[in-house]
């Protein structure tokens, strides 16, 4: 009302040039402009550091190692017929999959166990649960690493005490599988235990106390009413998941480097060891470009259960 | 006979209940000791390197020795060693030195971009709304590489400040991302009533905003402060002159390549590293939490 009355006498008040001056004043005093300049260190960040050098990757990816010319999709083509690339491919597929499936299992047994206990006991299992998590990641590898020691590995003694011989846990490939893997579910688990407590603390408790006077046990109580109600929250933890365990790099690139035999390797550590360690850059962004399109599909379902979470919380 | 008639249905629900309360003593039991399995598969790690990093150099060569106790005394010497042997102090200090940089950097660019999103609606805001949270969902091992190119443009690379310009690629878009959500769950009246009284949009932020969601605040600076101090993929592709690493990458490279008798300094450096945001953590759990949740359920 104010800024109409003002833009409805101004002309007539003043002289050509206030006016205009006045006008620029007017613009930048309106609440979208103002809101779009509390935006534009935002915008700065995202376009010059996320949207930039993505678009600037398929620009690398095209160019030869020495980044002189184009040369199309040489590059693409080229990782095509290496078998070390398939086995990349399937390899971060076994990881990704398993850790997430493991992880997910894992959370939902755990935040069930605790939502068992009294409130009060509550609090101090969850602090506990949790510590992976908030260990980086990185280091609590290096702790994985001695506990795999070929000579002095913690779990060796242990088996021993059961008469099982010695493993290879790092230097036999299949091992060294498992062994990336079970950090994996290790590190991730407590993120999903804490997402699954917080779900299951919003499910109604009446919906529980009509299901025992209905004659429901607790599997029917879990399979009808606990599963579809943290049905939203368990596929978007999934699929976050999914997203951060395949673009992992911290586990393997600390435990096994990519060995033995570049069996470990999955795209993260393969793109660097080519783009970073033997300077081949182009090549290196052509390899991390193929977690682009999973990523993608998972970014579209996770923005729907998003969006479909937020209507149920409402 | 009517006293009879009255106790005899009395007698059966107490019965019930009895087997209630046992089953329900069961289940605990039952939980408890699922519970006490899970938790020592989650805290074995840790404590295996406390174990690692007390215990002395001779003791943890001998094959038979249980190497899940300390037997033979305690010894502060790989500590000792770490901080007088080696450039553990140096990877700390630039640790600071980015960590606050960055946090200062993401909370001042997210809070005033989460408030310009969720109240004064301009033209594509919802769009850049979403776009927060695709970005996030971008890993750092996407971005690596043209990154690596842009950081050798400036001519940061092998240098820290080159992390303080990366990293909030990894906490601004989480960290505007809850904002959005805590500011949307503040009351419009209040606002309104504040912009009738003649108050700017600043003053609205500075007076009302970051006060009333000072919890979320919290929450996305323990956020921007683990990640920046767990980062590893850029510093291990950024930098490598051991006066410019940060803790992550200098443990696990300049502590590793040694033979099998540094293992107890390498414990030792990993623990030391890690502690901050243990610490932070251990004080200040229910703002961790609340903003680990809040970023799938609000917004």
């Amino acid at each position: 009302m104010v800024e109409a009355t003002q833009s409805a006498y101004a002309p007539a008040l003043t002289s050509v040039i206030p006016w205009r001056r006045g006008r620029i004043a007017r613009v930048l005093r309106r609440r979208s402009t103002i809101a779009f300049f509390m935006c534009l260190p935002l915008l700065t960040v995202i376009g010059g550091l996320v949207v930039y050098p993505a678009l600037y990757a398929i620009n690398l990816a095209t160019l030869n190692k020495a980044m002189t010319k184009h040369i199309g999709f040489d590059n693409f083509a080229f990782l095509f017929t290496r078998e070390t690339f398939w086995m990349v491919v399937s390899q971060s597929a076994i990881f990704a999959l398993t850790a997430v499936f493991f992880k997910a299992l894992i959370g939902l047994i755990t935040a069930h166990l605790v939502n068992n206990l009294p409130a009060k006991g509550q609090r101090k299992w969850r602090g506990m649960l949790l510590v992976p998590w908030v260990m980086p990641l990185s280091l609590s590898t290096l702790g994985w690493w001695w506990m795999f020691d070929p000579t002095y590995s913690a779990f060796n003694w242990l088996l021993a005490l059961f008469g099982i011989g010695k493993v290879a846990w790092l230097s036999d490939p299949y091992w060294a599988r498992f062994s990336v893997i079970l950090d994996n579910v290790w590190y991730g688990a407590p993120f999903f235990l804490i997402m699954y407590l917080a779900a299951l603390r919003s499910v109604p408790t009446d919906l529980y106390e009509a299901a025992s006077i209905d004659g429901a046990n607790a599997w029917q109580k879990f399979v009808h009413i606990t599963l579809p109600m943290m049905q939203s929250i368990i596929s978007i933890t999934v699929l976050f998941s999914l997203i951060v365990t395949f673009a992992n790099f911290d586990i393997i690139w600390v435990m096994t480097q990519g060995g033995p035999r570049d069996m470990t390797h999955i795209f993260a550590t393969w793109a660097f060891k080519l783009g970073i360690q033997s300077g081949d850059i182009p090549l290196g962004a052509s390899v991390s470009l193929f977690m682009f399109p999973i990523l993608g599909i998972s970014a579209i379902f996770i923005l729907r259960g998003v969006a479909k979470r937020s209507r149920e919380m409402q | 006979m009517t006293t009879i008639a009255a106790v005899a249905p009395a007698a059966k629900p107490l019965k019930r209940r009895r087997s209630l309360a046992r089953d329900r003593r069961w289940a605990l039991i039952f939980s408890y000791f699922f519970l006490i399995l899970f938790a020592i598969f989650f805290l074995a790690p840790p404590y295996y390197m406390v174990v690692t990093s007390l215990k002395t150099n001779r003791e943890m060569v001998e094959i038979t020795s249980n190497p899940w106790l300390i037997m033979q005394g305690f010894t502060l010497e790989h500590y000792k060693n770490l901080i007088e042997n080696t450039d553990f102090l140096i990877f700390f200090k630039n640790t600071i030195i980015v960590t606050l940089c960055v946090v200062a950097i993401t909370m001042v660019i997210s809070v005033l971009a989460a408030f310009s999103l969720s109240r004064m609606r301009f033209f594509g805001s919802t769009a850049i709304a979403t776009g927060v949270f695709l970005t996030y969902l971008i890993p750092d091992s996407l971005l690596f590489i043209p990154l690596f190119q842009v950081v050798k443009s400036f001519g940061l690379l092998n240098n820290y400040w080159g992390m303080v310009l990366v990293y909030p690629t990894l906490t601004v878009p989480f960290c505007t991302w809850i904002m959005i959500g805590y500011f949307t769950s503040i009351p419009k009246e209040l606002d309104e009533a504040a912009l009738i009284d003649g108050a700017g949009y600043m003053q609205i932020l500075l007076r009302i905003f970051i006060p009333v969601a000072f919890p979320g605040i919290i929450a996305a600076m323990i956020f921007a402060f683990t990640v920046s101090w767990a980062a590893f993929i850029y510093p291990m592709a950024f930098l490598y002159r051991s006066d410019q690493l940060v803790l992550t990458v200098g443990t696990v490279t300049s502590l590793v390549r040694a033979d099998v008798f540094q293992w107890g300094s390498l414990m030792a450096g990993a623990l030391l590293a890690a502690a901050p945001p243990l610490v932070i953590y251990a004080f200040l759990m229910d703002y961790y939490i609340a903003g680990l949740t809040s970023g799938a359920t609000k917004g």
